[in-house]
């Protein structure tokens, strides 16, 4: 399901004095099947964009193509609960919406909501409470008795219960450890090669966006200014600079290298092993010629 | 050097009742001295905000006891000790109570009975010391996510405490906020040696501390010196917690067959090594 945005442009608190434009003719298309980044400053319009994404927001002008629907400006949109069960929004700490009075209600509810039976719906929270790393017990458990970690994954499986096509993630690891952020992050890029779900992560984490993305959108100042593979957007740092945004650190430490050996090595490196990789080759060349 | 805040085998639990369930807390030494930063790092759920919570009276161990600048805390001398103690949290949204940055610098100084002229003269100073003065009369929610601890920190500031105690104030923020925010609680222990703990999972800002407080599951694993912690290498992954960038590189680069003379901590020193180890010669 490709979503596309055409000339969008967002207003807060529309015809008011308290008027704020968020987004300025936003215009992309995110392909199904990609794993995509979207990344900025604070207040660059990240997450209004993102609430276009199942039509939580409908644009002032401009329109929004999720699958073969649209949301236009002006128009009445139809069936957007539809919309709403394909693209599946991860909050900014999630935990906070959890509400039964057991785990497994809240996967249920979700999915009970969308017209699913009560056998299937059950039946998805059973399997997915053990996707997202939680032990069977926890599903009679309140969600109020568990630590900040479980709860994020019961949230997580309550978005995942509604089997959507699109997964959209804010911020989906603030908070977390270091490993709970580094499974967390996994367990979505498994489910997005395994499954052939469209993700779109929001976030600060340059880290993130070079390791798991396949694109990445620059947003600044309600507009997107730039979108390239995560090798492209991370090679100019002066770009990324005047959109107040720093390149990964593993990328500034390939800088270094590179001035220490007062070359260039032969591509932008984004993970810790091509970057060692890299260096290896590079000085192995360079015995070689000596 | 006098200690301001220091905990004697102190253990928590939020169960007592459940004989079985874990102790939140269980049984921890450690003391803070004037002018340190400590670092409490863990997975979560290992305790640190737990803690955080002992040490200002939040809650109250059942067994052990938190001794504030040497004097046990119990409800009597609970205001007292909060005095002396700065708190800044994790969400910069949950603390504002003021319409203007300069009220909500005032407001804690208004609840503790502080002479109006006086209070003029700390929120000017307090928002001096965070580099925020231009933003007086700014309405907090408009801030970014750096501006608006900068802003909580001033407020605890304010009161002159002895202890600034940081519970994930850098987590939700940018890059750019947390550096904000790490600079200036560098800038206020250069200029007003300010005793600072701060409760994270980063290990780049426990990297700036003088001493790093290791959790685990309720207990204090380890405590030393940054590089004595880091040092424990895969042990930290195994307990939750990442490795430093330098150290996860050197190890790879080695893999690789670079020629290093060890493993390290901080870029600096990989940069080095790596200079003297390949390319001096």
């Amino acid at each position: 399901m490709d979503i596309k945005l055409q000339q969008v442009s967002y207003a807060y608190a529309q015809g008011t004095p308290f008027e704020k434009r968020a987004l300025f003719d936003v215009d992309f298309t995110i392909p199904s099947g990609t794993y995509q980044a979207i990344i900025g400053h604070t207040g660059s319009g990240k997450s209004t964009i993102l609430q276009h994404f199942n039509a939580l927001l409908k644009p002032t002008t401009g329109e929004v193509h999720i699958g073969n629907r649209i949301v236009a400006a002006g128009k009445k949109a139809r069936d957007l609960k539809a919309v709403r069960q394909k693209v599946g929004i991860v909050f900014q700490f999630p935990e906070h919406q959890l509400f039964e009075e057991t785990v497994l209600k809240d996967i249920m509810f979700g999915p009970l909501n969308f017209g699913v039976a009560v056998q299937e719906a059950e039946l998805r929270a059973r399997k997915l409470v053990n996707l997202v790393g939680l032990p069977a017990e926890v599903l009679e458990k309140s969600p109020f008795d568990l630590s900040g970690g479980q709860m994020r994954r019961v949230a997580i499986a309550g978005v995942l219960a509604m089997e959507p096509e699109v997964i959209v993630l804010d911020e989906p690891t603030a908070g977390l450890d270091p490993r709970g952020q580094k499974e967390i992050m996994d367990m979505f890029y498994e489910l997005h090669k395994k499954r052939g779900l469209t993700t779109i992560l929001v976030t600060h984490s340059m880290e993130d966006a070079a390791r798991y993305a396949d694109n990445i959108i620059i947003m600044h100042e309600g507009k997107n200014v730039l979108s390239g593979a995560p090798h492209e957007i991370f090679r100019d740092t002066e770009t990324l600079n005047s959109f107040r945004l720093e390149p990964p650190r593993i990328v500034r430490f390939q800088q270094k290298v590179e001035q220490l050996m007062n070359k260039p090595l032969s591509k932008v490196c984004l993970t810790e092993e091509e970057l060692a990789a890299e260096i290896a080759r590079e000085l192995r060349e360079e015995r070689a010629e000596q | 050097m006098s200690e301001i805040l220091s905990l004697h085998q102190v253990t928590f639990s939020y169960t007592p009742e459940v004989a079985e369930s874990r102790n939140a807390v269980d049984d921890v030494n450690f003391a803070i001295q004037e002018g340190e930063w400590i670092a409490i790092v863990g997975h979560n759920g290992s305790g640190k905000s737990t803690i955080a919570k002992l040490m200002n009276g939040l809650l109250f161990p059942q067994q052990g006891e938190v001794r504030i600048l040497g004097k046990p805390l119990n409800e009597d001398n609970l205001w007292q000790s909060r005095s002396q103690m700065g708190m800044v949290f994790q969400n910069p949204d949950n603390q504002f109570v003021g319409a203007t940055v300069q009220d909500d610098v005032a407001f804690a100084l208004e609840n503790n009975g502080i002479p109006f002229e006086e209070m003029v003269t700390r929120v000017h100073q307090a928002l001096a010391q965070v580099n925020m003065s231009d933003f007086m009369n700014h309405e907090p929610h408009h801030l970014s996510g750096g501006q608006k601890q900068r802003v909580a920190i001033a407020g605890a500031l304010a009161l002159k405490p002895k202890l600034l105690i940081l519970d994930e104030a850098t987590s939700m923020l940018d890059p750019q906020g947390r550096m904000e925010v790490l600079q200036t609680v560098q800038a206020l222990r250069a200029e007003i040696g300010l005793t600072v703990i701060s409760i994270t999972h980063d290990l780049e800002e426990a990297m700036l501390a003088n001493r790093v407080l290791f959790m685990n599951d309720g207990k204090k694993f380890a405590e030393g010196l940054p590089s004595e912690i880091f040092s424990l290498g895969d042990k930290l992954v195994e307990l939750g917690l990442d490795l430093p960038f330098a150290w996860k590189l050197s190890k790879l680069l080695q893999q690789e067959g670079v020629p290093l003379l060890g493993q390290h901590i901080t870029e600096e020193e990989l940069v080095n090594d790596l200079w003297t180890s390949n390319f001096n010669k």
